[in-house]
């Protein structure tokens, strides 16, 4: 993609990432963070990564933060009060704004100056699920039974820890 | 064409200002928001990087991450909703009986 | 690059347009069905010109006086309702549902001046994992529209309204898979080619004839993603006013109707692409027709895209009239038994359905 879209993209995705941490409320910094999220599929597909950009979707912005709005609304929670109290608040976060900005700072001089090639063309059906398909289905097989295995686990232990306790 | 370098410095300002959200908000989702935008960033990187390479590693990668990912909302999430029936707060500070 | 452009735009307007007179087709049918089903005549006061005519044209209720009511009514918003979501809700609701109709083909190729076009909007080659995206995305018009409105019974159609969503994706998801498998790609233009075969020289090789369980599943679990009786609980028209969007007047109200029927054509047209063979007419090929004993037809290039169009358009308004039939004559479903078909039922129903396919394609090779 063009560096003209690059900007527009990016100008986007810090924007609503900046709304997620910044907004008091809880359904606006999900709501942002659903944006951040489609966001960078529309990136992924620049990239050329068709069925992450489409699993980004499904799967993130369209069942966990579902799940986020659900427990937020569940819990009717309301704005967040004014964060100002007491010195060692002030102190705390100006020192996360500070370290936050000298991180992304260093790493974004670090990655600029990569001796990076321009990457080559793709081979063809890059991205596509066929190719990532064969590839979890043979090289990463172990992993991917795994996670079945860890999903069955995080499955019953939500159920058994949201469950009410009949006093 | 956009130069590898600058997806990754994009995935560097998206996880340092998951990092700020982890470390200012004190509202507990808030900051599961935040730890979810960090690996969001690192999703990216795997991408871009993968592209760069031009192998689908990077992309399987991708794909356990956010597996992983689902199942620790789920499990992060309900955890939050018992915290909640006892607390009544999803306040950090107030959640904070284990300080000495 | 101007004429790709300029194609890609022609053809995403086609398919807008193609949905949205579809939708202000099946807002008459509904009216006029419903109430030939129920014995009744139904609208027919709105009358052009006054009543100069003699003769009341039906049409005219519904499709230019039932708009404009709804676009020139008042917009109320609720006091304390947030504003900012009270109007992202609609849009939210509908955008999802219109963009699907983007992987639907409507057509085989149509070549223009040396151009040849694929008549569909966006040529993806994950289009079976868009639609699924794109109808997940569907669920925040709903949780938006019920939480917006700061009152109780919006809030409780809300909540039944995305589970059941939610429940419901899973069913359509899996049933995809068993498609998937038969037809080997998840690209929507290339399974509609696929359905252009013809078994044993007569029959055609529609995938409702590969997939019967997969199409039955896909259909209900569509159904019960628009919200149509018999899964309308989150509308609820007799016990919650109007579910999620009983706070909304006026346009907005307009757009959650206008996503309501843009879902019954979209579920339409993804059952005829996936299952009924999409733009395909028995023994019609590219270039004339081949009937099984040897005789060939040939036929002018623009005779074929437009028989194939209107074979399109023919079969999803048949299943746009079999969801209206299935409307107005069903009860609801309770929400229990609700989210019983849904885990209990679809869920595992489905997997078999994965199974078997298998074991077919192993077997047969």
């Amino acid at each position: 993609m063009g560096p003209l879209t690059f900007a527009a993209l990016a100008a986007g995705l810090v924007a609503s990432a900046l709304t997620v941490v910044l907004h008091p409320n809880p359904v606006k910094s999900a709501l942002a963070l659903v944006v951040t999220l489609f966001l960078l599929a529309v990136v992924f597909v620049f990239l050329e990564a068709h069925m992450i950009a489409a699993l980004q979707v499904i799967v993130y912005a369209g069942a966990i933060m579902v799940l986020f709005l659900f427990v937020i609304m569940l819990l009717n929670l309301q704005d967040d009060a004014a964060e100002t109290r007491g010195s060692d608040r002030i102190a705390l976060r100006a020192g996360a704004w500070l370290g936050g900005g000298v991180l992304a700072g260093e790493l974004v001089t670090l990655f600029l100056r990569l001796p990076l090639a321009a990457p080559s063309a793709a081979p063809e059906g890059y991205g596509g699920a066929a190719v990532v398909a064969r590839s979890l289905f043979t090289d990463y097989l172990l992993p991917f039974e795994l996670t079945s295995i860890l999903l069955l686990i995080a499955v019953v232990g939500a159920v058994v820890l949201a469950q009410r306790r009949e006093a | 064409m956009v130069p590898t370098g600058w997806y990754l410095a994009l995935s560097a300002v998206l996880f340092a200002i998951g990092t700020v959200g982890v470390l200012v908000r004190r509202n507990v989702i808030v900051i599961f928001m935040a730890i979810e935008l960090m690996l969001n960033a690192v999703n990216l990187t795997f991408v871009a990087l993968a592209r760069q390479l031009g192998t689908v590693d990077g992309q399987v990668v991708v794909f356990f991450t956010m597996t992983v990912a689902a199942s620790e909302a789920a499990v992060g999430l309900a955890i939050i909703l018992a915290v909640f029936r006892n607390r009544a707060t999803v306040n950090a500070d107030e959640l904070a009986s284990l300080r000495w | 690059m101007w004429a790709d452009a300029g194609i890609a735009a022609a053809t995403s307007l086609v398919v807008l347009l193609l949905v949205l007179s579809l939708c202000f087709v099946l807002l008459w049918v509904e009216r006029k069905g419903s109430a030939l089903i129920q014995d009744r005549i139904g609208a027919n006061r709105a009358n052009i010109f006054g009543g100069i005519l003699p003769f009341n044209l039906g049409i005219v209720n519904t499709m230019i006086a039932d708009p404009i009511k709804m676009f020139t009514k008042e917009d109320v918003v609720p006091a304390d309702a947030d504003k900012l979501l009270h109007f992202l809700g609609p849009f939210l609701a509908v955008f999802p549902v219109l963009v699907i109709f983007a992987v639907v083909p409507f057509g085989d190729v149509l070549v223009i001046g040396g151009h040849s076009v694929d008549l569909q909007a966006a040529h993806l080659d994950v289009g079976i994992l868009y639609v699924l995206a794109m109808s997940g995305l569907a669920v925040y018009g709903i949780v938006l529209g019920g939480w917006a409105s700061n009152s109780r019974w919006a809030l409780l159609g809300a909540i039944r309204g995305s589970a059941q969503m939610i429940s419901y994706e899973i069913a359509m998801g899996l049933a995809l898979i068993g498609t998937v498998m038969t037809f080997g790609t998840l690209d929507l233009q290339a399974i509609a080619r696929a359905q252009g075969a013809h078994l044993w020289g007569v029959v055609p090789a529609w995938g409702v004839l590969y997939q019967p369980l997969g199409f039955l599943i896909f259909l209900i679990a569509g159904i019960a993603e628009s919200k149509r009786v018999p899964f309308d609980i989150p509308e609820g028209e007799s016990e919650l006013t109007c579910g999620f969007f009983t706070e909304y007047s006026g346009s907005k109200q307009a757009c959650f109707m206008l996503s309501d029927f843009a879902e019954i054509v979209v579920v339409s047209g993804l059952v005829t692409t996936l299952f009924f063979g999409a733009w395909q007419v028995p023994f019609l090929a590219r270039d004339g027709w081949h009937f099984p004993g040897g005789l060939t037809l040939a036929m002018p290039h623009l005779a074929i895209v437009a028989l194939q169009v209107a074979s399109f358009i023919l079969k999803v308004l048949l299943f746009c009239c079999l969801q209206i039939l299935v409307r107005w004559s069903l009860p609801r479903y309770r929400y229990d038994q609700l989210m019983d078909l849904g885990w209990k039922r679809l869920l595992p129903l489905a997997l078999v359905n994965v199974l078997v396919t298998g074991i077919v394609i192993v077997l047969a090779g």
